[in-house]
């Protein structure tokens, strides 16, 4: 086959970073071509100089896109010959309609008066090819995130897209939605449409993908050719981290205690339309010294649950009792949850986590501000004591405790979160996805972190969709379903197979 | 859990220096810009610009932009805004007037009462953007027509004053001097030199260099990031020779104004309520990322509340300086006041989005509005040139900012 694609001797440099260093790529014609790495690889910096974000002048090397030498200046030049990038935080207007996003920028008019029913019948073709069934006239913000990937889709089918590069597609995506985007991609291929792949699941990219790039610290570690041999997890991460990861999770030696943090009979309705009950009846406990996990599709009820114990920051009409060591806490409130002695910590770390014009320092003390001050005044020397401190023991990857958390890698953002968290002085810890979109090293710091606050004698809930994540570092698990919890489990007798059953049969068991 | 001892290797230290000149070039910027404007109207004036007289007028006429400047930062850095500040100004003038001449109210009892009206106007406005979440720009805009209207209303179109000497003291009045009592008057024919205001001014320079070193010193002890060394002393200097050069001036005028004397106050209580106190911090993680903030447990509501409650006292207090300036309310004190602070604020950096700002830069960004306003009366520019010239300004220094940071 021939190569669609040559990036040849590619370096980009930043103002005091090298983020490539002589990367080549090359893609042939019709394959489904996977990029992998750790965060801070290089990964979408590539992209961003193929699609020409990064205009020709600011990089160093060539671009050869069938055939011919490549100089973009804009995004607009590369998606003129067919080159259209998805980006993973989803480019859509959500007050507008799919047809009209479809179409943003791309409008069939006249003199710029729009053609309205050609818009809408090629909107239901595009729909059609993508598998989505929505009337081209729904609003994008009614729409999940599954539907809305669909559309970004469309929406580069409608630019006559020959090569679709999609960053993370499926990171936000349950299982079910995933599988049906990677079969797309496939159709595509049948259809001589070149797919550019980047995700962090290894799984899925073994699944579809022709050949896989694998970049390290900005350069090309190898390309393999998936159908030259056999490929495996263990094989991809060893090239990404060039090291064996033998264990992806820390050992663990769980020393579980006495009954410590209970939620009974927990109800709670969606916040806008009252009498929906988004979380029905619920109980929990921890344990002292106890990682419990949560399992679930998405939309399952897991982070409504969490965010409405923590303080009711989610949902109105909340109702039920929590209790911490047997005694009832109130936790009518984010601040009377965290003096009752809970840290939530959230699943959106960049808008619901961090201050992220903020240093790191700031981030570190802010759940817990009277711990560094007298009377309402800051003690400087004592905040960055704190903040060094967590900078060392977490290991977070920094110039310094000024830097801002805005400039950290994800699996960076993620310790200060946690640091901020620790810092607060909880009794229980909610971490909600707490490595989602980091890289396989930082997540193995993570669980070491947990490992040592369940060790401390804290309680820790774990909600993820990695389901094997839950299996590594859980001792018990509850598998939540359409705001109830269907099924609890010690990790030793689970699988993957037994929590997907427990959904799939409270599925069958549903009343019509 | 292992502790890792915190390294700073030597390579790193070079690029601190650079980053912390990136960081800070704004602020050095801005204050340059100040100097270089200073310079410009002084050669244009010919020497007018820094006579003792004018120096005491500028002061006058931008304490109450500076005062509200100070509160308006914490609204703006809050993500919010307040566009009625002006209308405050002339309705609580309006009223303490109307108190203090119709019903011959003693201004001892009128001066706080219209801080606590003003601070329940504040009130009103805080509630109904914090709790009803109705945009701060709507009901400021609501604030800003009724209250200048309520102002016309009461005073008819007619001034009213004048007032007791005591509380035109507020703008017109001096800290008194040993030459009151006679110790050190010049003879007759020369030109009194009123003694203290210069030692008041000696002392604060002392105090700013002394406070100043003594921080520079903890930073570095404690391993935070520090100026260089030179650029401290540069800045210091600057400053220090500024108090010593004004408080000169003015002591060969009548001395040191009372209004300069409060103004002084709020601004180190501010400086000090922003970068060192916990309300500070959480009103900048407010404007940083509301809901971040809320999910780590800040009363955010609350805190809204209360920065608008501040700005209200605030202009208050201004609409008593500026009444007791005037000595008399009249129906258009204030008419565009808003547009000064706000406009002082962004000059002096702080961001329109929330989170970003300082007290130094605001206090500079409205001295640097100040100057030109005095500069270009005094070269008799008109009035409407004068806007031109100012919203030039305000943009291109906004300009400036998000052109570095879309470059950094």
């Amino acid at each position: 086959m021939n190569a669609i694609l040559e990036m040849r001797g590619i370096s980009k440099s930043f103002p005091g970073v090298k983020a490539l260093r002589d990367v080549n790529l090359t893609v042939r014609e019709g394959e489904i071509h996977a990029i992998c790495g750790e965060n801070g690889a290089g990964k979408s910096t590539l992209m961003k100089v193929l699609s020409g974000v990064y205009p020709y002048g600011s990089y160093e090397g060539q671009i050869f896109y069938r055939g011919e030498e490549r100089r973009f200046a804009r995004i607009a030049d590369s998606e003129h010959v067919g080159i259209i990038i998805i980006h993973q935080e989803l480019a859509l207007v959500p007050l507008l309609s799919i047809a009209e996003n479809i179409f943003l920028g791309n409008e069939p008019a006249t003199f710029g008066v729009i053609n309205w029913s050609e818009a809408f019948s090629r909107t239901r073709d595009l729909l059609q090819k993508v598998g989505l069934r929505e009337s081209p006239n729904a609003l994008i913000t009614d729409l999940g995130v599954g539907k809305q990937q669909l559309v970004e889709i469309a929406k580069a089918l409608a630019k006559k897209v020959r090569l679709l590069i999609l960053d993370e597609p499926t990171a936000s995506l349950n299982e079910s939605d995933s599988d049906a985007l990677l079969k797309l991609l496939l159709e595509f291929k049948g259809q001589g449409i070149t797919s550019i792949l980047i995700s962090h699941k290894l799984n899925e990219l073994a699944k579809v993908a022709d050949s896989i790039t694998v970049l390290r610290d900005g350069t090309t570690v190898e390309t393999i050719d998936c159908h030259a041999e056999k490929i495996s997890e263990g094989r991809i991460i060893k090239s990404m981290v060039g090291r064996e990861m033998s264990d992806r999770y820390p050992p663990r030696t769980p020393a579980i205690g006495d009954k410590f943090f209970e939620v009974k009979s927990w109800r709670v309705e969606h916040p806008q339309h009252a009498g929906r009950e988004v979380i029905k009846q619920v109980d929990l406990h921890v344990n002292r010294g106890e990682v419990v996990g949560i399992a679930g599709l998405m939309g399952a009820g897991r982070t409504e649950f969490a965010m409405s114990v923590f303080g009711r920051a989610y949902g109105r009409n909340v109702s039920g009792t929590v209790l911490m060591q047997g005694v009832e806490v109130d936790v009518s409130t984010i601040q009377k949850a965290v003096a009752a002695g809970i840290a939530y910590v959230t699943e959106d770390r960049k808008t619901l986590g961090l201050i992220l014009n903020e240093d790191i320092k700031n981030n570190v003390t802010l759940a817990n501000l009277p711990g560094i001050a007298w009377r309402g005044v800051i003690d400087d020397a004592r905040e960055a004591a704190v903040a060094n401190q967590y900078r060392g023991t977490l290991n977070i990857r920094s110039s310094g405790i000024l830097q801002k958390t805005l400039n950290l890698s994800g699996g960076n953002q993620q310790k200060v979160v946690l640091s901020k968290w620790l810092f607060a002085q909880p009794k229980v810890l909610i971490l909600d996805e707490p490595t989602r979109g980091i890289d396989v090293g930082a997540k193995y710091e993570i669980y070491t972190i947990i490992n040592e606050l369940a060790a401390s004698g804290k309680g820790v809930i774990v909600i993820s969709s990695e389901m094997p994540e839950l299996l590594g570092i859980c001792d018990r698990i509850y598998v939540m379903n359409e705001g109830r919890f269907v099924d609890e489990m010690a990790a030793k007798d689970a699988s993957q197979e037994k929590i997907m059953a427990s959904i799939m049969r409270q599925y069958a068991a549903a009343p019509p | 859990m292992k502790h890792e001892a915190i390294q700073s290797p030597a390579p790193e230290r070079a690029s601190a220096n650079a980053s912390f000149w990136k960081n800070n070039l704004r602020d050095y910027g801005l204050l340059v810009s100040l100097l270089i404007i200073m310079g410009f109207f002084y050669f244009e004036t010919g020497g007018v610009l820094l006579e003792p007289v004018n120096i005491n007028n500028l002061i006058l006429q931008n304490s109450y932009i500076v005062i509200m400047a100070l509160g308006m930062l914490l609204v703006i850095v809050g993500g919010n805004i307040d566009l009625s500040v002006g209308s405050i100004v002339g309705f609580v003038g309006a009223v303490a007037a109307t108190a203090m001449v119709v019903f011959h109210i003693p201004w001892g009892i009128v001066i706080p009462c219209a801080l606590l009206l003003g601070g329940l106007i504040g009130a009103a406005q805080g509630y109904f953007v914090a709790y009803s979440k109705i945009p701060a720009f709507i009901v400021t805009l609501a604030g800003m027509l009724i209250f200048r209207g309520l102002t016309g209303n009461m005073l008819l179109g007619q001034f009213v004053g004048p007032f007791a000497k005591g509380f035109q003291a507020i703008s017109a009045g001096f800290i008194p001097d040993f030459s009151d009592f006679g110790l050190l008057k010049a003879a007759d024919g020369q030109d009194q030199f009123y003694w203290l205001s210069m030692v008041v001014g000696i002392v604060g320079a002392a105090i700013l260099i002394f406070a100043g070193l003594r921080r520079w010193r903890l930073d570095k002890a404690s391993a935070m990031e520090t100026e260089p060394f030179a650029l401290f002393v540069g800045k210091t200097a600057i400053f220090a020779f500024l108090i010593l050069f004004f408080s000169y001036k003015l002591a060969w005028n009548k001395g040191l104004p009372n209004v300069l004397i409060i103004m002084g106050v709020l601004i180190i209580v501010y400086t000090f309520v922003t970068t060192r106190t916990t309300i500070g911090r959480r009103i900048y993680a407010l404007g940083g990322n509301r809901l971040a903030a809320q999910l780590s447990g800040i009363r955010t509501d609350r805190l809204t509340f209360l920065t608008f409650v501040n700005m209200g006292v605030l202009a208050g207090l201004a609409g008593l300086i500026v009444a007791a300036r005037l000595n008399s309310a009249t129906p258009s004190a204030g008419n565009s006041f808003e547009l000064d602070v706000i406009a002082a604020c962004f000059i002096g950096g702080v961001s329109a989005s929330g989170g970003v700002g300082k007290v130094m830069g605001v206090v500079i960004g409205a001295f640097f509005m100040g100057v030109m306003n005095n500069g270009m009366s005094i070269l008799g520019i008109g009035i409407f040139w004068q806007q031109v010239v100012k919203g030039i300004v305000l943009l291109a220094a906004v300009y400036v900012d998000v052109y570095q940071k879309n470059k950094g």
